[in-house]
């Protein structure tokens, strides 16, 4: 069987790929619940390196493996089955701390075996596809887009199956489907071959069984002790009282029958009221927040008004409100503790809402059926960008983006939130003299805040603000400060109003028209008043020199560059890393940091496993000794590896602006990226029956024009879709994108199938080299984008492109 | 006779044995103190410039040096009792860096006639430290394993005289109120109002911001004459984010 004369050969290949994709979002998932998502993020990608080390093995084995094929390609299914739950429940069992890696080299062990263990399912699954690319040369193309077209698949289904079961469950259900496939291959596809396929499948099925009963045993996740849930439910007398799950994250609500929660964060010192009782929240096991009780008695409350958000209730009456975030309604309740009539909560989690309105509706008041409260579920950006609607105040209050920590990124993620665009938005829905309130931890030293007030401060400049320092106020307690941006000019009465607000609650002034210095830094003393004098610097003539000299990057956030938590600056590192052992850990922002040391790690792991094998076996890789041909195969994968995903991940961020959700449109462009790929590789074939080597340029041009296309008029196309409604905004979104993945699915199937026809053994080292490009690509790209930004990521993808056609094989 | 002569100078010499390598290791232990004292006396000179005489007093290096770490510290972690670094006690706490454990004591400015309420007894070591300067020392801790397991440690290593509770810190102690230092090192959300309240006047109150392993800054609440709070934020490092003029 040399030629693919069976279809059910093509659909185990795309349920392979659709379950290697499901499992890769999935343990972002579930390493995001039992650690980080940082650490989630590095850990993946280095898992990854099962793809590049098959290539190797592959390479190394190819006739071998191929003589015994149905054996290696069942034994594989069977290994890849067994080790996609196995790998992370053992993996989990290890006692690595992301927390303690600073003080303790023995956690870098310990990530080591993480790594090892998760890279082992992809291993198996890439042996799978890379032999079957070798086995059936002449089909690259069909082999190629059924792999595609299977990610494509897995990467809807695995979104659909996370709102569906808790993500632990679908450990199970992945190993099943493995075993499914490989019954299938051996019922249909290995049943005239040379094995015993009823050995196999009674293997296969008694797996299947013993899965079944023990795996509900072991299945459950061991969160690290460090997680806020875990040392909430240390306290006596709490539990957990119900879970939720979705692809935005594990909602877990835990209550304490002994000792009341008290969950009021930047609460005046000077704060005679405790909240009522209240119910915990957690989110992916951290980032405790609470639903507190209401019974219409507005007295319960009060407790709200002795934090830095409940500033601007105290300029004047505010009738039409906007909260953007309002998650489990603690900024709703400070708003009808403060009377105003008409509130429109903004809430994108589906969960957290279903559990205001259903289970925990009587608990918490119903505050989301209230007729005086109007509930939408979108995400902030979005809702903004499809309103008219004007407001006395927008309320923004201690909300990160859920999706950026949700999809596994974090610090080192877009977030759209605090964008200087995003800014210039909620301003022009401001009344007049409306106000605009973004509150924040206090991070110190400081840089949040100074970061923000940069951007709002840009964004009123962009607007044309003749007076910027005449509509800004700033306060800070010890916990949180808040911004206020008043779309007019701040009044001598305003001024009153803030000072005795703040006086009565200890809180500081730090910026306010016309502050003096000794008015700062009265209460919640630092050494300096360091948010005073940034203020004073990022309003005076001088800001952009203030910004360059500060120590962390507080350079403005915009849609182009969207990483407002980006604070790291390499020039501060030398006068950090002495502090690191005397308590001067929280100077480093880390997540950065922890991007470049993934890519390090990518890069030597890359070069250890993939790599020097390579180079060092080149004989029995088929290449004979001075030939140089091979340097042009490995350019080229190579090539193709960095740009695809350099080109995906751009269009990723670029289209959770234009979709607004980011899982929504994560899933959406990947799935499109990977279906219009697919079909563009299975399209190939006529072009690859096209003996002129410039057939290449056909797609790398398409790719080169349409990309430049988009890059450059985005904010037209974005302006455009904007003003769509959901479903045409998804359709149009998902037409633009699909010429280009057509495009973009040709070069690596053209390149294999060129090389089945001249150097058939390069194809499983292809095949690792591109395996390799990917595992650094994701980590690149991210680096690249907060660096320069995505316009010239795209350009950096076309030029590699344009490599990639330069060295296509001859 | 001679068998049970033999045998009596052998279990002398055993007895013996024990007992110097017992006192070669509290030795050891406390020169690995010295030596950690010496580090973390160095490393505030260098670094911080928000203590009030830019060094410890004389009375914490005295209180670090004689409390011994690795009796409060799990047994697995003991080796490493003395290296300047927070260490795992279990139920996801820490026993905190020494460094910091120094800086805070340093920062209540105890005399030996204050009293002091600590509310997170965690391992029982920062109770044990103030409980060398000062016998007036009460502790409580909401997990249960972690206070019995803390009242234990404390009364074997000869601070039974700290009182300790297993329970809410939140409402401090009242029967022992009002304090004149207070140090919260359970996490919260916010600093608990009726703790202020037992706070004398002219007292303090110290507070670590951050996470197990990682602490971002501390907190100092001070109350004066006029009963007004104040808070200093301290990042316990020389470091300012500002350069030059502006």
């Amino acid at each position: 069987m040399n030629r693919l004369d069976n279809g059910f050969y093509l659909i185990a290949i795309s349920i392979i790929s659709a379950c290697s994709l499901a499992y890769e979002v999935l343990l972002m998932r579930l390493f995001s619940i039992i650690q980080w998502h940082n650490f989630a993020y590095m850990i993946i990608s280095l898992a990854l390196l099962g793809y590049g080390v098959s290539g190797v093995f592959l390479a190394l084995n190819r006739d071998q493996l191929t003589k015994y094929f149905p054996t290696v390609i069942m034994t594989n299914l069977l290994l890849l089955s067994i080790s996609m739950p196995a790998s992370f429940l053992l993996a989990q069992q290890l006692p690595f701390n992301s927390a303690e890696i600073i003080w303790a080299p023995v956690q870098l062990t310990y990530l080591s075996a993480v790594y090892l263990l998760l890279a082992l399912p992809f291993f198996f699954a890439a042996n799978v596809i890379g032999l079957s690319f070798y086995r059936y040369k002449e089909q690259v193309s069909s082999l190629y887009a059924a792999d595609l077209f299977g990610s494509g698949i897995g990467s809807i289904a695995i979104i659909i199956l996370l709102f569906m079961v808790f993500p632990e469950k679908i450990l199970r259900l992945l190993m099943l489907t493995v075993l499914l496939v490989a019954l299938m291959l051996s019922l249909f596809v290995f049943r005239q071959q040379k094995i015993n396929t009823t050995r196999w499948n009674t293997l296969f099925i008694s797996i299947a069984v013993i899965a079944m009963i023990i795996m509900p045993r072991y299945d459950s996740l061991s969160l690290s002790p460090y997680k806020a849930l875990q040392q909430f439910l240390t306290m006596p007398a709490t539990s957990v009282i119900s879970n939720k799950s979705s692809p935005l994250g594990l909602i877990t609500i835990a209550e304490s029958t002994d000792l009341p929660l008290r969950h009021a964060p930047g609460l005046s010192l000077k704060a005679t009221a405790e909240p009522p009782r209240q119910l915990a929240v957690f989110t992916d096991g951290d980032a405790m927040g609470a639903i507190t009780h209401f019974d219409g008695d507005l007295a319960t409350l009060s407790y709200l008004d002795q934090t830095t958000s409940a500033l601007p209730y105290h300029f004047k009456p505010l009738s039409e409100l906007l909260i953007l975030g309002a998650g489990t309604g603690s900024d709703v309740l400070q708003a009808l503790y403060h009377g105003s009539a008409h509130i429109d909560a903004v809430e994108q989690n589906p969960q957290i809402i279903d559990l205001l309105k259903t289970q925990y509706a009587d608990f918490s008041g119903d505050i989301y059926t209230r007729p005086d409260v109007k509930l939408h579920l979108a995400e902030a950006r979005g809702f903004i960008s499809n309103s008219s609607k004007k407001y006395d105040l927008i309320s923004i209050s201690l909300m990160d983006t859920f999706g950026a920590s949700a999809s596994g990124l974090y610090s080192m993620s877009e977030n759209y939130l605090y964008t200087e665009q995003a800014i210039q938005q909620y301003l022009h829905h401001l009344n007049t003299n409306g106000y605009l309130s973004l509150t924040r931890w206090v991070k110190l030293p400081a840089r949040d805040m100074p970061k923000l007030l940069a951007t709002v401060i840009n964004s009123l400049k962009l607007d044309n603000a003749n007076q910027p320092q005449q509509q800004i106020i700033l306060i800070r307690s010890w916990q949180t400060s808040t911004l206020i941006v008043k779309n007019g000019l701040i009044t001598p009465t305003e001024v009153s109003q803030l000072k005795q607000f703040s006086r009565e609650r200890n809180f500081d002034l730090v910026y306010y028209p016309g502050i003096k210095e000794q008015e700062a830094n009265q209460f919640n003393i630092l050494p300096q008043p360091y948010l005073y004098l940034a203020a004073q610097a990022l309003l005076s003539k001088q800001s952009d020199d203030f910004i360059d000299a500060y120590k962390f990057n507080i350079d403005p956030a915009t849609d182009d560059k969207p990483y407002y938590f980006q604070f790291f600056k390499w020039q501060t590192l030398p006068e950090i890393l002495p502090l690191l052992a005397s308590g001067g850990i929280s100077l480093l922002d880390s997540g950065y940091l922890l991007l470049v040391a993934a890519l390090l790690q990518a890069l030597i792991a890359s070069l250890v496993l993939i790599a020097l094998p390579l180079w060092l076996c080149k004989a029995k890789l088929g290449i004979q000794a001075g030939e140089q041909e091979y340097r042009r195969v490995m350019v080229y994968f190579f090539s193709l590896g960095l740009a695809f995903l350099f080109i995906e991940i751009a269009c990723i961020q670029k289209f959770i602006l234009i979709l607004h959700h980011p899982i929504y449109a994560i899933t959406t462009v990947i799935s499109t990226f990977l279906l219009s790929a697919g079909l563009g590789s299975y399209m190939s074939s006529r072009l690859i029956n096209n003996e002129r080597e410039y057939t290449i340029l056909i797609p790398i041009m398409g790719i080169a024009i349409l990309s430049s296309i988009y890059m450059l008029n985005f904010d037209f196309i974005t302006i455009f879709l904007l003003h769509q409604n959901d479903v045409s905004r998804f359709i149009l979104s998902i037409l633009l994108i699909m010429p280009l993945g057509f495009c973009m699915g040709m070069p690596f199937p053209m390149g294999l199938a060129r090389l089945s026809l001249t150097r058939p053994k390069l194809i499983p080292w292809a095949w690792g080299v591109n395996g390799f490009a990917s595992v650094i690509s994701a980590i690149l790209a991210t680096l690249i984008a907060m660096q320069f930004g995505f316009m010239i990521l795209v350009a950096f993808a076309v030029v590699l492109y344009g490599i990639a056609a330069f060295f296509f094989p001859r | 006779m001679q068998h049970a002569y033999l045998y009596r100078l052998f279990m002398w010499f055993f007895i013996l044995l024990i007992g110097s390598a017992q006192l070669m290791a509290d030795d050891s232990y406390q020169q690995k103190r010295d030596q950690l004292m010496t580090l973390i006396e160095k490393d505030i000179v260098d670094n911080s410039d928000f203590l009030d005489n830019n060094r410890l007093s004389e009375q914490v290096v005295i209180a670090m040096r004689a409390v011994p770490r690795h009796e409060f510290v799990p047994q697995k972690h003991r080796h490493q009792a003395y290296k300047n670094r927070p260490l795992p006690i279990g139920y996801g706490q820490t026993i905190s860096q020494p460094t910091i454990v120094a800086m805070m004591t340093d920062l209540l400015q105890l005399k030996a006639t204050d009293s002091v309420l600590e509310v997170g007894t965690g391992s029982g070591y920062q109770a044990a430290v103030l409980a060398e300067i000062t016998r007036n020392v009460y502790s409580i801790e909401v997990v249960t394993e972690l206070a019995e397991r803390a009242a234990k440690d404390l009364k074997r290593t000869g601070y039974d005289y700290v009182k300790t509770r297993t329970g809410d810190g939140y409402y401090g102690w009242k029967e022992a109120a009002p304090f004149d230092a207070i140090i919260v090192t359970a996490a919260a959300s916010h600093i608990p109002p009726p703790l202020i309240k037992q706070l004398k006047v002219g007292g303090r109150m110290i507070i670590p911001v951050g996470n197990q392993f990682m602490l971002q800054h501390l907190v100092l609440v001070t109350k004066d004459a006029a009963d007004n709070v104040k808070i200093r934020q301290i990042l316990p490092v020389k470091f300012v984010p500002l350069i030059g003029k502006h």
